[in-house]
């Protein structure tokens, strides 16, 4: 069961539900947490895991050997991203445009393509205090693409129907989120009242009814009047599952990288609901599957 | 000697197109006789990444001494210096008068990139 915790917009409070969801989740059975959020990981700061273990991760470039390159150009035709060129006789690969496809090694005729690596950065686990474990990546210093890290952090996830894997993604709606919200069987999308807030929100639902994923909403530093993310996911028929209130205490809590569901017994109860409504929900799902 | 420019239109009194790599063309000169060529670079335009590199071979591929430009990134840099292409960068105004002072030697070749590379 993967629930991927998503905003759209940055600084929502991403994080701050995926940790303390997953406090809640690891009081209930068995669960994971994964930080997706390579460029800015941050899980680990409330998480503060133990017992880390760390692996270097790369990708796929190609490494030409030029004694037996003919210059045909059939890499440079079939590369849809400029990465490997013929350029006054002489062939040029640039690493970082790279998206490791393996056509260039598929098409060329000489054999004079085989596997190089480009370090992606490494992929971190660790287990907090209540048990569960921690994995999240670091993208390397220089590195311009973020999906393919996100992708092995994404390999470690054991999908399984009585393991929870809570995921925290990064924020935005391109390559880097949708990676990371595929495959989800939920997404809880974090959302805030402001126009920012609504507007990041709808590029995020709208990209999530593309990959099927099922959503709910959790707002956070609500204030208590209805506003416009009510007024939205009523329109959208998205079911809003929490409100997270806005408080200078849980601001407080938050800054020091403590768990609010383990400091305010109001924000515990309201986790609590969340965690138990999407528990409901994917089951449901799940169990329509099965009938199918 | 035959150049080419970046320009933001299809005649000598263009202004300068200040990006190399999404140029809204190349003018190739023959800077003698101010005799041109149109190179549209519009397939750059709409490209999420790699514009340099391509048009850098685009250039190349015209068979120029040298390109004058606003800006050049490193990947254009390293494919236009690979191929033997010399590079001006920081100019500004119309592409005939960025030519007069070619011209005159009043303009240096660069020897490297003078922007850094941006991803979309």
């Amino acid at each position: 069961m993967i629930i991927t915790v998503a905003s759209g917009k940055g600084g929502t409070g991403k994080t701050t539900v995926a940790v303390n969801l997953a406090t809640i989740a690891a009081e209930k059975g068995s669960v994971e947490l994964f930080d997706c959020d390579v460029e800015e990981p941050n899980a680990h700061l409330f998480v503060k895991p133990q017992n880390i273990t760390k692996k270097e991760v790369s990708t796929m470039i190609p490494s030409v050997d030029i004694a037996l390159c003919n210059l045909c150009q059939e890499c440079e035709k079939i590369c849809r991203f400029s990465a490997i060129n013929i350029v006054a006789k002489k062939i040029m690969v640039f690493a970082d445009m790279c998206h490791s496809c393996k056509g260039c090694l598929m098409v060329c005729p000489t054999g004079a393509i085989s596997e190089g690596a480009r370090q992606l950065g490494s992929v971190l686990t660790g287990y907090s205090k209540q048990g569960f474990k921690l994995t999240w990546g670091e993208l390397r210093v220089g590195e311009a693409m973020s999906p393919p890290l996100i992708k092995k952090v994404k390999d470690e996830i054991n999908n399984l129907y009585n393991l929870i894997s809570i995921v925290d993604a990064p924020p935005g709606t391109s390559c880097p989120a949708i990676t990371t919200l595929r495959d989800s069987d939920f997404a809880l999308l974090v959302a805030e009242e402001t126009p920012f807030g609504l507007n990041d929100l709808t590029l995020t639902v709208e990209g999530l009814k593309k990959l099927g994923v099922p959503m709910a909403i959790v707002i956070n530093r609500a204030e208590e009047s209805k506003g416009i993310i009510d007024d939205y996911a009523e329109h959208e028929n998205i079911e809003i599952l929490g409100k997270i209130p806005f408080s200078k205490e849980a601001a407080k809590i938050c800054s020091k990288g403590l768990f609010l569901v383990e400091e305010m017994a109001e924000i515990r109860a309201i986790f609590q609901k969340i965690y138990q409504k999407i528990y409901c929900k994917i089951v449901k799902t799940e169990n329509k599957g099965e009938i199918k | 000697m035959k150049v080419a420019v970046s320009s933001s239109g299809e005649s000598l009194d263009s202004e300068i197109d200040l990006r190399f790599g999404r140029a809204s063309y190349f003018l190739i000169v023959e800077t003698d006789t101010l005799d041109f060529e149109v190179k549209p670079n519009e397939q750059n335009m709409d490209l999420p990444q790699g514009a340099g590199i391509q048009a850098g071979k685009t250039v190349v591929n015209c068979g120029v001494e040298a390109i004058i430009t606003g800006n050049c990134g490193p990947k254009a840099y390293n494919v236009l210096e690979s191929a033997g292409v010399k590079v001006v960068t920081g100019v500004n105004g119309t592409v005939k008068e960025v030519l007069e002072k070619f011209k005159k030697g009043e303009l240096q070749y660069s020897v490297s990139a003078n922007v850094e590379g941006h991803w979309v």
